[in-house]
């Protein structure tokens, strides 16, 4: 009695120890990134072009590129993964074939970015010839997101009870009217979950978007909003760098005096856009949970 | 020889014995809600998880379907509203208002809105109370505000849910106690206006008092469904139901009036399992 009493204490303190240690170099590294770059992100920091020479320079089109390189790969990519996923999950047989299907998928999620990055400089880069561009980078970051969000939407469906799945088949609704009304409703929290973890990997991507949607940031005129002029920020064929690979660039061949305080800022400021994204993507996501399911649990 | 098994005996004898005798047949002017004509259910293609079954179930009366684990009477039951299709090959003929409902070009989703099904485990949608006994019928038809009201009103009045409920129609339906979330069910499928009401051991996740409650409103149904109910329990089929069907490995055994089930059955088999022999 006594000795498991022991054991059982040991074993907490040390589980709390090592969840502490976690913790704790979180914590560190928010916290470092945060004091080192918070102190120079300024509203003009924030609102003004980066320069390639002298100091001062801003960082509004990186900030600008990452967001819609975001919203532009999750418009491709969502849709193909939620189809993707009810197939699997729903309608496909179980068969070697469909957990082959499944066992590639999850391999494909652990691919290198680099090689996903090199093989859309080859493919839509050099021969689509869409150049460094936006489409390029969004397409590169579809092929490195599918595998991810189609299995966590994939787990998000089967986390669903059949009994849901009966329910509406008892009552004469079909299967894909229970799917899309029932079951896809009810999985929603946990498919937010997925969105938002894809796009925090999205937004920190690096090495896929150097090769396909470029390094350079062309001059824009915000008030332009005609996707296909040149100088339009909207326009998905001009090359796009990202605040990520803008500090990929300022740490390896900076030609600006400031860049330590540039790479410090841009650090501070992409943490703090993946932390609204993500409050943003689960405030949505419960609010039409509430409505679809009346509050849930 | 080998000794041969008490199961092996008891298969044996039910291979041997023709049972066909011992299953009631309604008179004309017993109105007939469903019937069955050699149903059999297969899930391999080789061998029968159902042997033919010819039974007619009677209107306006509540039927129980009993036997141990394995006997086939869920079997038998999710057959009648096609909820095998996937998982089975289902044979033979059931017979509704003159159709075959077992026939390829019959409209099971039409089906399953005659004759509604209520599972052992509550599986509300995780929806309001309000949507979902209105969620099946706004996905067929129009409906105003006003006839969805009174629809819901009725069904719920109807499952003796009503009065719990009447103030809460927007709450999450999940947020209901287990004997709640069954008679929410059953609501769900009344709103649907079925005719038969088919239910595989409904009350067996809940507590007695839950139970009563659910059984008390089979009963005030009957007036106006004809209510099938696979059951563990004796005493409910014994309390609740007009007609008693014994299922015993695959095959309908022994169909009667249920007093006759209970204290004079034909067949040994039947007196074993009802007085607690074996199952």
């Amino acid at each position: 009695m006594i000795n498991s009493k022991i054991t059982n204490k040991v074993a907490i303190s040390f589980i709390r120890i090592l969840a502490g240690i976690v913790v704790l170099i979180l914590a560190f590294l928010v916290g470092y990134i945060l004091i080192k770059g918070l102190p120079y992100v300024s509203w003009h920091f924030l609102t003004s072009p980066s320069k390639s020479v002298s100091a001062g320079g801003g960082i509004s089109g990186q900030l600008f590129n990452s967001i819609y390189l975001l919203v532009l790969s999750l418009l491709i990519s969502l849709p193909i993964a939620l189809g993707a996923a009810i197939y699997l999950n729903e309608y496909a047989p179980k068969n070697k074939f469909v957990s082959t299907l499944r066992n590639s998928i999850e391999v494909l999620s652990s691919l290198p970015s680099v090689v996903v990055g090199l093989f859309g400089f080859m493919f839509f880069v050099l021969k689509f010839g869409f150049g460094f561009s936006i489409l390029s980078g969004a397409i590169a970051l579809t092929f490195f997101n599918l595998p991810i969000l189609t299995s966590s939407i994939e787990n998000s469906l089967a986390a669903v009870p059949n009994l849901q799945r009966e329910a509406g088949v008892a009552l004469g609704i079909s299967k894909w009217e229970t799917i899309i009304h029932v079951i896809i409703p009810a999985a929603l929290p946990s498919i937010v979950t997925g969105i938002v973890l894809a796009s925090g990997r999205i937004l920190g991507e690096a090495a896929a978007l150097i090769f396909t949607a470029g390094q350079s940031s062309p001059v824009l005129n915000w008030t332009n909003l005609n996707p296909f002029s040149s100088t339009s920020p909207l326009n998905p064929m001009r090359p796009a760098e990202t605040l990520a690979v803008h500090i990929w660039k300022i740490n390896s061949e900076a030609t600006i005096p400031d860049a330590v305080q540039i790479s410090a800022a841009s650090s501070a400021v992409l943490l703090i856009l993946v932390f609204v994204f993500n409050l943003i993507a689960r405030r949505l996501g419960n609010v039409i949970f509430k409505k679809m399911t009346a509050g849930g649990k | 020889m080998a000794k041969k098994t008490n199961l092996e005996i008891v298969d044996q004898l039910v291979a041997e014995t023709d049972y066909d005798r011992y299953i009631i047949q309604l008179s004309k002017k017993h109105e007939r809600a469903i019937e069955t004509k050699d149903l059999t259910v297969t899930y391999d293609g080789l061998k029968y998880a159902m042997n033919p079954a010819t039974i007619a179930f009677e209107k306006n009366k509540i039927t129980s379907l009993i036997g141990g684990s394995g006997s086939g009477k869920s079997t038998f039951l999710r057959s009648l509203n096609r909820m095998n299709d996937d998982v089975a090959t289902v044979g033979g003929q059931i017979l509704y208002q003159g159709v075959d409902l077992n026939a390829p070009e019959i409209d099971v989703f039409e089906v399953r809105k005659r004759i509604g099904m209520v599972f052992q485990r509550p599986n509300p949608f995780a929806k309001s109370i309000y949507d979902n006994i209105t969620f099946a019928l706004t996905q067929r038809g129009k409906y105003s505000r006003v006839e969805l009201d009174e629809i819901v009103e009725t069904s719920l009045k109807n499952a003796a849910l009503w009065d719990q409920v009447k103030d809460s129609l927007d709450k999450s339906a999940l947020q209901l106690s287990g004997g709640q979330q069954q008679r929410l069910v059953i609501a769900r499928a009344l709103a649907l206006k079925p005719d038969i009401l088919l239910l595989d051991e409904p009350a067996s996740a809940l507590d007695p008092k839950s139970t009563m409650q659910i059984e008390e409103t089979l009963v005030n149904l009957k007036n106006n469904y004809s209510i099938i109910i696979v059951t563990h329990n004796m005493q409910q089929a014994a309390r609740i139901s007009d007609y008693t069907a014994f299922f015993n490995m695959g095959k309908l055994i022994e169909y009667d009036l249920t007093r006759k089930i209970f204290t004079r059955p034909k067949v040994k088999l039947t007196d074993d399992y009802v007085s607690g022999n074996f199952g």
